[in-house]
């Protein structure tokens, strides 16, 4: 009677050892992947594993990176943001424009107290008022895009003198051979790594993206919370539209179009889940870089830039399966 | 009269239509005229299409990013391939990529379980990637007239592209409303537990309703591409962004379980006409830009405060 | 467990549904263990038990939605493994949810034939058909609805009606009602009780499951008794009565309780003086004392989980006062109330009071962060030493405080909750179904608790459905019932059809009982 539902016992250790080693990859699963892509470009292209190729990367990815630090904090939260996109188009228009009108120290405080208000407009419809974070960003990336086209009347602008100003030192200058972008966006990293893992916020932003019932239950304000993430992607925004204000001393007036989806590619690749409560800096900076050493090693094998946009589609979807299946136990579903 | 309140309450997006068309008549000559509304149908036919399929998906509990990149790929195949294979074959070949593309999402949402939102986002980067691959970077003309001519050609003085749009809209009408699939799309998205547990297969409606779309957006691309007489490689740009917004305008839930093709025409319409109504006035675009932001984000309030379920004095 | 084999060789035909010695294990509880059941056709067994006895893991075991460790299914005679729901529906088992699965936007009739929409031409739906068959179907179950409207728009009760419609589209062999009149009126109910007579009479295998005697006296044949997992014997229902089957469903006498010593209480914690929210509750007024524990007993909907909430500044109340030590609050959020010295066990700890996907550590330190942290830095080091000390006291099973709390069993987890909760060193402890789906040996050590702290001087508070539960924890018990609070027993004076009355509604002297208890 009791042998009735049978289940040999090799049968189970076989499921066992699956599940472990799926598991294996689920967690680690992302850092394999960069070293294996680190090691493919190094054997088959000289100059990859080079300090100034690995520096000329860490430039490309920095404006791509830095927007992304911001947008872990909303995904971690338990939200999105689509509309750093259109954000980064309007604080880059907005810095290069005010800096030949008001100079650039004004200019660059001018635009990050804007661009923290539009953030602010964010927060306060997704946490205050709790609306759908897909659709208000989605509503916040079309209007941000019309003010900034408002803004510029539909020109592109720049700044007329770029030889002799000091603003040219985000994005076009080094410190000790190192590209400021990457300083910064390394810099940022570190910083919010660490805000994110030994502060009070960091373990808040967890505890209302894994459970924001039972982070309000547990006395955390959680729409202040949400409110914060946003003003936090929204000043990384602000601080890559100075880099690349800067490094191309003028702006289109859409220059930011589809950063939002590239910048949530990185973001997820990296592991952080959309549903909210896990993630790491750290790992949106993995991610971001696998962005962009695939990108980079393409290039010196020869392939046109636009190759890297099809591995990405793969790589992506391979990273987010891996991490789901780890936790499923089972690599397809059964439905 | 409850009835009309009812549905109004449904889909407050035919108020907003009403109010636009009464007021750009009043401050516009040209507005209220059959030419008129024939060119916002045929402006609205792009979107429209798309957002038929986006309908099928969103209630679905899905979502579909892929869209604007193959509409790029269809437009690209269609114009590119006409040359050697005639264009009947072009756009079959066409179609035939969005459906495909339509079934790998399908297919992967379906076996891995990887979210919709994930699965068509990596798809929107790399089937870009392929638009670029195959068009090295190129726009395609089209050579032969006829198909160009399509594009701009009416049927009973009607143009093609809006009665294209109609009939279709009315085929998916018929199929969300009427038929087995379209009633298993709602149980999916409304409850896919209780849809499981009552043997609907899951995974099939997904698929099917992921090459629907994929076949929508190749079939707006390839219109696209008559009515300009080529394809860029970047067309279709932020199209998911712009269909969303028309689907969620016109009443569909983003979490799924509910929406309607009626609403999802009004949602098109409504940015339609907006559209051609301030291009009359001769407001700049961008403000168009800003409004459909606001609208979007004052609908989802809106439907917020009007379907408050919420238990009684909770303030957390 | 004689009176069982006597009735199986009366009824001499092969049962329509058999379950024999039939186990199923959850991480760290044993949920059933060695049940057996029989239903015969034509008749109404009803399973009888507490809440987390066991009825539900039974019933999914039947329903195809969970496969047993142990043990044996037949239909009709013949041995059968159900592998996923279809299979049990397949074979005539059907299964009425309690939590219902209905899809909220389609209507009536199509929630009635999801998954067996009849078609027209292969691709179409036939709505006339549909319609028709639906309506008979309606009319079977007196219901006055049509069937054309969403789901959403009916009362819960005329939902439970259409999952109950479901279940006939199909002509089942055995119709698994769970706790179906959980939600209905009288007149529904009567209704109801006709709908299964007619099951019954035309030769329908009905396994009714409830802990409302009343019901189960009124319409079974046999009833069974669960008792923490465990089979506790078959009964005759004409050969049994109430106080029989109540003994073997709590198992052990009322009387025994009433000697645990209360001690004398202290100093008054907090005083709730007519407290009340439009159409949740009104005119609650009470108060508790350190090292006093008040048990706030009433049935589902009774507002006893509003009433908590209010106290812990998740609701607003529209009227009414909360004073703690004397000085009027206002709690408009739960970081308020914690200020205050209030803690919250809440009642589902998996979505309010756990993060899950966190560790025990850092589930433990978040609803007072601030202790832990200077100048925006958190101290792990002390976040860790305070788990640790909470981990010994209630001797939380866990290899460490880096496991997520998700990998913990239900009693484990509890224990995190409410060793969170202690590590704010509140002053009034609230506990909302402390020992919901939790095993028995958990059960004890957590009731054991609650009087400990509250000897250490803590006011508890215990809201519970589980009268055993009530009864061995609290010194004083608020019975609730429809919102109001009908009456205050001291530990003394508590008899159980007193209290049973209270919470029914039927607690003649209820406005004579002086509400608040001067110590």
């Amino acid at each position: 009677m009791k042998a009735s539902l049978p289940m040999s016992n090799s049968s189970t250790v076989a499921t066992d050892n699956r599940k472990r080693v799926l598991q294996f990859l689920g967690k680690h699963g992302i850092l394999l992947a960069f070293l294996l892509c680190m090691m493919i470009f190094s054997l088959t292209t000289d100059r990859f594993l080079s300090t100034g190729n690995l520096l000329t990367v860490l430039m490309q990815v920095s404006i791509l990176g830095t927007i992304a630090l911001g947008v872990t904090f909303v995904v971690i939260g338990g939200n999105l943001d689509l509309s750093v996109g259109s954000l980064l188009s309007f604080a880059t228009v907005l810095v290069v424009d005010l800096h030949d009108k008001v100079g650039p120290t004004q200019a660059i405080v001018l635009t990050i107290v804007f661009t923290l208000i539009i953030g602010a407009i964010n927060g306060t419809l997704v946490g205050y008022l709790k609306l759908n974070s897909l659709i208000v960003t989605l509503g916040m990336l079309s209007a941000i895009q019309g003010i900034t086209l408002i803004y510029t009347s539909g020109q592109n602008v720049d700044i007329q003198d770029q030889e002799n100003t000091w603003f040219a030192f985000f994005g076009r200058e080094a410190i000790f051979g190192i590209p400021v972008p990457a300083i910064i966006f390394i810099g940022l990293a570190i910083i919010l790594q660490v805000v994110l893992l030994k502060t009070a916020f960091g373990r808040k932003v967890f505890a209302i993206g894994g459970n924001g019932v039972a982070a309000a239950f547990s006395g955390i304000y959680r729409n202040r919370m949400v409110f914060s993430t946003y003003l936090l992607s929204a000043f990384t925004t602000a601080c890559a539209a100075i880099i690349l204000g800067s490094r191309v001393m003028g702006s289109q007036n859409n220059v930011g179009q589809g950063y939002e989806l590239q910048v949530l590619a990185g973001v997820i690749l990296g592991g952080t889940s959309l549903l909210g409560g896990s993630g790491s800096i750290m790992r949106t900076v993995i991610g971001i870089l696998i962005l962009g050493f695939i990108q980079n090693g393409l290039l010196l094998l020869g392939y046109p830039y636009y190759a890297q946009w099809l591995v990405t589609w793969v790589v992506i979807i391979l990273a987010v399966w891996l991490d789901i299946a780890a936790k499923r136990g089972r690599l397809l579903n059964d439905f | 009269m409850h009835a009309f309140i009812q549905s109004v309450k449904r889909q407050p997006i035919w108020l907003f239509i009403i109010a636009c068309i009464i007021f750009f008549s009043f401050s516009n000559e040209y507005f209220f005229a059959v030419n008129n509304f024939q060119n916002i149908l045929v402006q609205t036919s792009t979107i429209g299409l798309i957002a038929l399929g986006m309908t099928f998906v969103m209630i679905n509990g899905n979502i579909d990013l892929s869209v604007g990149s193959t509409v790029a790929l269809a437009a690209s195949l269609a114009v590119g391939l006409q040359g050697a294979l005639g264009i009947p074959m072009a756009v079959v070949i066409g179609l035939g990529a969005g459906v495909l593309i339509g079934a790998i999402n399908g297919l992967i949402v379906w076996k891995t379980g990887v979210d919709a939102f994930i699965v068509t986002l990596g798809a929107m980067i790399g089937v870009r990637g392929l638009v670029f691959v195959y068009t090295e970077e190129q726009s395609f003309y089209a050579s032969n007239f006829a198909y160009s001519d399509f594009g701009m050609s009416s049927i009973f003085s009607l143009p093609v592209l809006a009665l294209i749009f109609i009939a279709l809209t009315i085929v998916a009408h018929i199929l969300l409303k009427y038929t087995l699939h379209g009633r298993n799309v709602y149980a999916v998205g409304g409850n896919r537990k209780a849809a499981i547990e009552a043997g609907i297969k899951v995974g099939p409606h997904m698929l099917i309703n992921f090459m629907l779309i994929g076949f929508m957006a190749a079939l707006s691309g390839i219109l696209l591409s008559t009515q300009m007489g080529a394809s860029t490689p970047n067309l279709g740009r932020d199209y998911e962004l712009w269909t969303i917004t028309a689907v969620v305008l016109g009443g569909t839930r983003l979490n799924g379980g509910a929406g309607t093709i009626i609403g999802t025409l009004g949602g098109v319409l409504a940015i339609g006409i907006l559209r051609n109504g301030m291009n009359l006035m001769q407001v700049p675009s961008f403000y168009v830009l800003v409004i459909m932001g606001s609208i979007l984000i004052t609908v989802l309030f809106l439907d917020k405060r009007l379907n408050v379920t919420a238990s009684k004095g909770v303030q957390i | 467990m004689t009176a069982q084999s006597s009735l199986n060789t009366q009824t001499g035909d092969t049962p329509l549904l058999q379950l024999k010695g039939v186990s199923k294990s959850f991480p760290g509880v044993k949920a059933l263990d060695n049940v057996d059941l029989d239903v015969n056709a034509g008749e109404v067994h009803a399973l009888l038990g507490e809440n987390g006895a066991g009825k539900s893991t039974l019933m999914k075991v039947l329903a195809g939605i969970y496969h047993p460790d142990e043990g044996e299914i037949r239909i009709e005679g013949t041995p059968v493994r159900m592998q996923k729901p279809m299979d049990a529906k397949h074979m005539g088992v059907l299964l009425i949810h309690q939590e219902l699965s209905l899809v909220p936007d389609l209507s009536v009739a199509e929630n009635v034939f999801l998954g067996s929409l009849p078609k027209r031409s292969g691709l179409f739906v036939n709505n006339r058909e549909l319609h028709e068959r639906c309506g008979a179907i309606l009319k079977r179950l007196n219901c006055r609805f049509k069937s054309n409207i969403p789901v959403k728009h009916l009362s819960v009760a005329n939902q439970q009606m259409v999952e109950i419609a479901r279940a006939l589209v199909f002509t089942p062999k055995v119709v698994i009602f769970d706790e179906p009149t959980a939600s209905l009126t009288d007149y529904e109910k009567v209704v109801l009780f006709e709908v299964i007579r007619e099951l019954k009479s035309q030769g329908t295998g009905i396994v009714y499951i409830s802990h409302r005697m009343d019901e189960i006296f009124e319409l079974s044949d046999r009833i069974t008794v669960l008792r923490d997992g465990q089979y506790r014997g078959t009964f005759a229902t004409r050969d049994t009565d109430e106080e029989e089957v109540t003994k073997r469903m709590i198992g052990r006498d009322l009387e025994s309780l009433a000697e645990v010593e209360s001690p004398e209480p202290g100093e008054r914690i907090i005083e709730v003086h007519q407290l009340g929210i439009e159409g949740e509750f009104r005119d609650i007024s009470f108060d508790v004392h350190a090292g006093e524990v008040v048990g706030m007993y009433g049935l589902v909907g009774a507002g006893r989980t509003q009433v908590v909430e209010t106290l812990f500044g998740i609701r607003k109340p529209e009227r009414g006062t909360i004073r703690i030590r004397d000085e009027l609050v206002h709690l408009s959020s739960p970081a308020d109330a914690i200020e205050h010295g209030l803690a919250l066990v809440p009642e589902n700890r998996k979505e309010q009071g756990l993060v899950l996907g966190m560790n025990c550590r850092d589930n433990t330190s978040l609803p007072n962060l601030a202790e832990y942290t200077r100048m925006g830095w958190i101290d792990t080091a002390k976040e860790t030493e305070v788990f640790e000390r909470y981990q010994e006291q209630l001797q939380i099973k866990t290899p460490g405080w880096y496991q997520a709390t998700l990998n913990l069993s239900g009693g484990n987890q509890q224990k995190v909750v409410i060793g969170k909760w202690l590590s704010t060193q509140p002053s009034v402890l609230i506990l909302d179904e402390p020992t919901r789906g939790i095993d028995v040996g958990s059960k004890a050590e957590i009731h054991q608790l609650i009087r400990d702290l509250a000897k250490s001087g803590l006011a508890v508070i215990v809201v519970s459905s589980e009268m055993p539960e009530i009864l061995t924890v609290s010194d004083r018990i608020l019975a609730l019932y429809n919102g109001t609070l009908t009456r205050v027993f001291k530990r003394a004076e508590i008899t159980e059809d007193d209290l049973i009355r209270a919470i029914t509604g039927q607690s003649a002297d209820a406005a004579s009982e002086p509400v608040a208890s001067g110590a």
